[in-house]
């Protein structure tokens, strides 16, 4: 078998150079038409999101296997390059640059921070390729990051933190306190949860403002105590998260004021066990459990399962899914490979992979999507997946979103 | 800053001591190392993960907290006696940055060897049953653990301090630190007395990974940042002074919890800032001798 596959790919070798060599340059054209759809996939391997950078790239293989299962397009075959970022803009910059122009990718997809994904924009918009980005962030939808070869797949924290805040505020109190990661993420958030928060007429006693991967809170904690909120907002994330919760939790200020978070991380939660999150809600954009109620959720989960041993995927998993599908199925709606007919197709895409329908907003190509916000369990777990209650979905639509106008975009 | 009461500042001043006492353990065990091997060990932060992964690991299989407690630092010590014996030890002699390369490299190997055997994503910690929750001291409500972990982190002190002062070894250890040619003459063996130093810094390394592990995440990175902050605690101390390191480690803590008060944005710089200024009034530390440096 082993044979047959290296003297076919023999052939093919000397058909393409002596075509390469002696045959006009329709023909190489029409050679091209069969190569495999190359996706690069840039994202932080190494260091403190490795865990869920892993998981994205799991659940992007699924896609690209659905899409060879079902034929490809025109028998072309489509093959995902991933690349290590190591969470530097830098770095993702040049894995970007090398895709691009050593591997010659038809597309971009991923990215696992806000800074990375705004760093392998600017090399994608500059070089006319399309980048679906499959992490949070605000200023990607901004005219100023955006351009028209960027999609944003994943949600953002203006409707994140908004939704996390719309759930909270009603139900616990309007005074807050934030503990935020020093950058331009946990900014984000804060600035987003407190947009939401003002028309509910919150106000926020303090915004306490940690250095990015602190290992210790405690030093932050008599003082959240003292101002005593109704709601305490941990706008950090990954293991900066999980450090902030289980301390918070030792302090016991779980007796005193509620604590949510904008994006509360199916991997943090594992990683953080079910004490140090006991209580704590979040909003994310998967959550496995939604199978109980969206077909389609029950599908993705259930390919997941087969491919990967019974593992169920994460939400960030989930995004690097989607991201894959829309593009390889907009090349199908395309027929096409072409850049901007991809982007036209993609643009018009209405679609259900995983958590329902949702579309690519016609301005700055954010995904149109529901908020899904769940509440962390320590009890009645049926297994070591079941980790969250859903307590309630926020409906897609765009008034949560900032609008067109407000990003910079023209009507 | 409004809302600045007594007790606030009471509670940051014992949140400080708490957090400068693994500080303090860190730089003891580095302490150590540096007085009398002269080994500047880039790997101890690895050692501090290393026993912060087995500690949590120990006590998921057997439930026992205090198990846990001395088989992991009985652990860590042994690994750290194989460290020294075929690693360290063929670089005697070759100056100081060869050791403090290879324990660099070794630090890595052992994050690396973590992540294949737990994954990346570490351990979720277990606070132990009976130290969880928090307890009245008068000035407001304290994490129950916290307060073990000062106590426990002055037991621990006390003791090597006993070892050092009061016993035979602790003369030898003293006396090879002060010049080892002089021990030699007298028949002592050093080369047992550096493997036995290296396994006993190795061991407290150990003993504070898994004493930190219930107050915060344990995963292969987490000993990389205390293990800037812990030479920060060595330099401020003086190199190789151990009663420096315990008090430097003390005051880090506390420093960085009052800045985290009233600069929360610029704690994590504090300590660094810290360091300067010790480093101008006295460059060698406040408990070091001139020159420890060679």
């Amino acid at each position: 078998m082993k044979q047959k596959v290296m003297n076919q790919t023999r052939r093919k070798l000397i058909i393409g150079g002596a075509a390469a060599a002696s045959t006009p340059l329709w023909l190489n054209v029409a050679n091209a038409q069969a190569e495999t759809i190359k996706i690069g996939f840039p994202t932080p391997l190494t260091g403190p999101f490795s865990a869920e950078a892993q998981d994205q790239v799991k659940a992007a293989e699924l896609a690209i296997k659905e899409f060879n299962d079902a034929g490809g397009f025109n028998g072309r075959k489509a093959e995902l390059l991933v690349r290590d970022d190591k969470l530097n803009p830098g770095e993702a910059a040049t894995r970007t640059l090398e895709l691009i122009e050593k591997d010659k990718v038809n597309f971009v997809v991923g990215s696992l921070s806000a800074a990375t994904q705004l760093s392998i924009n600017a090399v994608c918009k500059e070089r006319k390729v399309l980048f679906n980005s499959i992490s949070q962030s605000d200023a990607i939808n901004e005219a100023k990051d955006w351009s028209v070869y960027t999609f944003h797949e994943s949600l953002n924290p203006t409707m994140t933190a908004g939704a996390v805040a719309r759930y909270s505020i009603p139900r616990y109190g309007k005074k807050i306190v934030f503990l935020t990661a020093d950058y331009a993420y946990g900014h984000e958030m804060v600035r987003a949860f407190e947009r939401a928060g003002k028309e509910l007429g919150a106000t926020t006693l303090a915004d306490i403002r940690h250095p990015l991967g602190a290992s210790d809170y405690s030093a932050f904690l008599p003082r959240i105590k003292a101002l005593n909120p109704d709601i305490l907002v941990l706008c950090n994330f990954g293991r900066d998260l999980v450090n902030a919760a289980k301390q918070c939790t030792d302090f016991g200020l779980k007796s005193s004021m509620k604590i949510v978070t904008p994006v509360l991380l199916y991997t943090s939660r594992l990683a953080g066990g079910p004490e140090a999150f006991e209580g704590i809600l979040g909003g994310t954009g998967y959550y496995w459990g939604l199978e109980d109620r969206i077909p389609t959720a029950k599908t993705f989960n259930d390919a997941f399962r087969k491919m990967y041993n019974g593992s169920v995927p994460s939400d960030y998993g989930a995004l690097g899914y989607a991201g894959i599908k829309s593009v390889l199925a907009s090349i199908k709606i395309a027929k096409s490979t072409d850049t901007m007919k991809v982007v036209a197709a993609m643009e018009n895409l209405k679609y259900d992979w995983y958590k329902g329908p949702e579309y690519y907003r016609k301005c700055d190509h954010q995904a149109v999507q529901t908020v899904i916000i769940v509440e962390s369990k320590s009890k009645n777990m049926k297994d070591k997946y079941d980790v969250f209650n859903i307590l309630t979905i926020e409906p897609t639509t765009e008034k949560n979103m900032r609008t067109c106008a407000e990003l910079g975009h023209k009507a | 800053m409004t809302g600045l009461t007594f007790e606030l500042l009471c509670m940051q001043l014992l949140t400080g001591i708490a957090l400068g006492s693994i500080y303090a353990l860190l730089a003891l065990g580095l302490c150590l190392i540096f007085g009398m091997l002269n080994v500047v060990n880039f790997a101890h932060g690895a050692f501090f993960m290393v026993g912060a992964f087995l500690g949590v690991y120990f006590l998921g299989i057997t439930g026992n907290f205090w198990f846990s407690l001395i088989l992991t630092p009985l652990l860590t010590g042994c690994l750290g006696l194989v460290t020294e014996k075929f690693l360290v030890r063929p670089l005697y002699g070759r100056g100081l940055d060869y050791p403090l390369l290879l324990t660099f490299g070794l630090s890595y190997v052992l994050i690396e060897v973590m992540r294949i055997t737990f994954g990346i994503e570490g351990l979720p910690s277990i606070t132990p049953d009976g130290l969880s929750g928090t307890v009245n001291v008068g000035i407001g409500y304290f994490p129950k653990y916290r307060l073990f972990l000062i106590g426990a982190t002055a037991v621990i002190i006390i003791g090597v301090w006993l070892f050092i002062q009061k016993t035979r070894y602790g003369l030898i250890i003293k006396a090879g630190a002060a010049d080892q040619e002089i021990v030699k003459v007298l028949g002592v063996d050093i080369a047992k007395v550096w493997l036995l130093v290296f396994g006993l810094g190795c061991a407290i390394a150990g003993l504070s990974g898994i004493l930190a592990s219930p107050t915060r995440s344990v995963n292969p990175e987490m000993g990389i940042p205390i293990l800037a902050e812990s030479f920060v605690v060595t330099v401020v101390g003086g190199m190789g002074s151990t009663v420096g390191a315990v008090v430097a480690g003390l005051l880090v803590g506390v420093v960085y919890s009052m800045t985290s008060l009233f600069f929360p944005d610029l704690s994590e710089l504090s300590i660094f800032v810290l360091m300067a200024v010790v480093l101008l009034m006295r460059p060698q530390g406040l408990f070091g001798k001139a020159g420890a440096m060679g």
